[in-house]
């Protein structure tokens, strides 16, 4: 079993890699919310594996927190957010994928070479997965600033702490636990704000156009 | 029982109790009081300083130095002179029916979580608190900035949300990686995150991990002090929210960004051997002082031109840190001081003026000194202040840091001479017709608070003309604490 753990590590964090590059190419608002849920999913598959593998409980509470926050609860929340403001089929047609994708692709490179001299120095089971989680961090980055909509940029914005916390979790075995809870709680507390703000945002514009919050300038008189 | 649990404890408890009876007319002296307990706290708390030295609080969790000490006074200070000049203008507010007796409960509920946050921020002695609270004081500061639910300021809180949320998670990235780099020479059974334990063993830290590390950290916390290129959140965040939400802003988290970064460049220094964290943060620094210089001048809205200030003021700060060494380390500490009192003076002046005039466009506020020669005279004296006018603290910090940089980085020096002149110049010529021009503006129904203003001001007189010793010795040791 241990002999096979780094590679079903490295696995999952491939899985949610790819997980980063289907959201940045993913227009239908639902999907993308699927898609989220499932690369949550996947860094609580990892947190448990290595909690189980390295014995250390700290990383099962973190997995739950994650499972509980970022696989039900969030994903919940959205799914009611977009149903209750009838974005639930919107298509966004704004963007070019390819070009999107080959952008992504420069990002990885500039992850994993940002990456490399320090991953050579790690020497937990699965420290070569800085190199994806930065990759991951840097993809929903460009994610939030390409997309025009609200709740794909509050996806991208989530996505990149999943990112976040797969580094901690792979890289660290997982910070102190009173910051784990911190962090979360954080969020928490961010998404719930986000999504007040949304319902605002379509009473104040009429749709969840981030185009429309570009009207403070400078040399506005 | 540690007086550090009034200091954390008032203000939480004052954000439980006013989410209750914000709403309330007589919450905003309910606010006062908290804010006032909270300052008390802090100064009881700087006496133990002064008398016993530095300590640990509750399983070193919490630690409390001669450099953070003076910052919590000074954000309890602020924070507790804002909130008595927030009495008077938010009344106006809710006449002129922009606030509502909800968004009222709000606005006082987060105005004291905002103090908690930014004091957790300073007393806590671990790294990854320290995020937790910077994170927290900008979900804060985002309700605060949205509280009048009109589009621009919805527009104004989601930009500071989405641009800080990106900058903070390079902050966090960061703060993994110190990890990491402790995990490496603690062993994971005894791996920390606490600042303290970091500092003793800062040398074996490894160097590659921690420089990567302090570039993530500063880009990610540079972000909520202001450095351009990722300042464009900040003069949105300071224009559109109400103004006292504006003077603590500028006034006290962009030194609780500040202070982060400062932490981290200790542990940098001390395990890299090389100035290359100090080099970061003077290129940051030096950027952010020409490019806000030149954008100021282009300014047309009072709150974005001295939202634009900071942000110089800040990009100075970090520059004078980045050199280091005794003086300009010091001239960095009396210059946050400065820059607190001064600029959040500045606000509660512009903060009537705009009430008064109904808009925040500069050319269309005239003749200050005719209607209210006390707000007048507040703001052309603060005005003198910030752009480093001799008496005033301000001229004696960037005095100290210009002829450091003179002859320890005469390269830069140009550069910040020309970010100042172009700011001084620019700033002066808007507000003269602001203060003296023609008017037909009548008074407004409630008299504005104007104490805070003159205190903030003559405070920034005295650290200009004499500095006690017992606060020149406490800079000089905290001075000493960054590596000077």
């Amino acid at each position: 079993m241990i002999k096979f753990v780094p590679q079903i590590i490295n696995l999952l964090a491939t899985i949610i890699l790819l997980l980063s590059f289907a959201m940045i190419s993913q227009r239908r608002i639902v999907t993308l919310i699927n898609l989220f849920m499932i690369q949550g999913a996947a860094l609580v598959a990892a947190s448990f594996l290595l909690g189980y593998v390295t014995n250390q409980p700290d990383l099962y509470v973190s997995g739950a927190l994650t499972l509980l926050l970022k696989v039900i609860f969030i994903p919940w929340m959205l799914h009611r957010v977009i149903r209750k403001l009838n974005v639930r089929w919107d298509v966004e047609t704004l963007f070019n994928i390819p070009t999107t994708m080959l952008v992504g692709i420069a990002l990885v490179i500039l992850a994993f070479s940002l990456a490399a001299p320090v991953s050579r120095l790690s020497e937990t089971l699965a420290g070569g997965s800085l190199g994806i989680a930065l990759a991951c961090i840097l993809l929903s980055f460009m994610m939030m600033i390409t997309r025009s909509k609200a709740v794909p940029q509050v996806v991208g914005f989530l996505s990149m702490e999943n990112g976040l916390i797969f580094a901690a979790t792979a890289v660290t075995n997982g910070m102190p636990m009173i910051v784990e809870f911190g962090v979360a709680l954080d969020v928490l507390v961010g998404v719930l704000i986000l999504g007040v703000f949304m319902f605002q945002i379509r009473e104040k514009f009429d749709n969840l156009d981030i185009h429309n919050l570009e009207t403070l300038k400078d040399d506005r008189s | 029982m540690n007086v550090l649990l009034f200091v954390l404890g008032i203000p939480l408890l004052g954000g439980g109790a006013l989410a209750l009876v914000g709403h309330k007319a007589w919450a905003r002296d309910v606010n006062v009081l908290f804010s006032l307990g909270t300052f008390v706290a802090s100064c009881v708390m700087t006496a133990q300083v002064i008398n016993d030295g530095p300590f640990f609080v509750w399983n070193d969790q919490f630690f409390i130095d001669p450099l953070n000490v003076f910052l919590v006074t000074l954000t309890a200070f602020v924070g507790m002179t804002t909130s008595i000049f927030s009495r008077p203008y938010m009344r106006v507010e809710q006449d002129h029916g922009k606030m509502t007796p909800p968004r009222m409960r709000l606005y006082h509920s987060m105005y004291q979580l905002f103090s908690f946050t930014m004091l957790l921020g300073f007393t806590t002695n671990n790294l990854g608190i320290i995020w937790v609270a910077m994170e927290a004081a900008t979900l804060t500061t985002v309700l605060l900035v949205s509280v009048y639910r009109t589009p621009s300021s919805l527009e104004a809180a989601w930009k500071y949300f989405i641009l800080c949320g990106v900058g903070i998670a390079q902050a966090l990235f960061g703060t993994i990686l110190v990890y990491m780099a402790a995990d490496k020479v603690l062993g994971a059974e005894h791996a920390t995150l606490l600042w303290t334990s970091l500092s003793t063993i800062k040398g074996h830290l490894d160097p590659t991990i921690m420089s990567l590390a302090f570039v993530f950290l500063l880009v990610g916390y540079g972000t909520k002090i202001g450095l351009v290129p990722m300042h464009s959140w900040l003069p949105d965040a300071h224009a559109e929210g109400p103004t006292p939400v504006s003077a603590v802003l500028s006034g006290l988290l962009l030194n609780v960004a500040m202070y982060a970064v400062l932490r981290c460049k200790v542990l940098t220094d001390g395990s890299v051997g090389t100035p290359i964290a100090g080099q970061l943060m003077m290129g940051f620094g030096l950027v952010s002082v020409v490019v806000a210089g030149f954008f100021l001048s282009r300014q047309k809205d009072v709150k974005r031109m001295f939202s634009y200030s900071s942000i110089e003021h800040m990009g100075l700060i970090t520059f004078a840190f980045g050199m280091g060494g005794p003086i300009a380390s010091f001239a960095g500490l009396l210059h946050m001081t400065v820059h607190s009192l001064v600029k959040s003076a500045i606000f509660f002046t512009v903060g009537h003026a705009t009430q008064k005039a109904g808009t925040q466009v500069m050319s269309e506020i005239r003749g200050l000194i005719k209607v209210n020669p006390t707000v007048g005279w507040g703001l052309m004296l603060g005005v003198m202040a910030i752009v480093g006018m001799p008496p005033f603290g301000v001229f004696a910090s960037e005095f100290l840091i210009l002829t450091t940089a003179m002859r320890e980085q005469p390269w830069a020096t140009p550069f910040l001479f020309i970010g100042l002149g172009v700011a001084f110049a620019s700033i002066l010529a808007r507000v003269l017709p602001m203060v003296f021009g023609d008017t037909s503006l009548k008074p407004l129904a409630h008299p504005p608070a104007l104490v805070p203003v003159f205190v903030h001001l003559a405070l920034g007189l005295a650290l200009g003309l004499f500095i006690p010793p017992y606060l020149n010795g406490w800079y000089v040791q905290a001075a000493a604490m960054l590596g000077g």
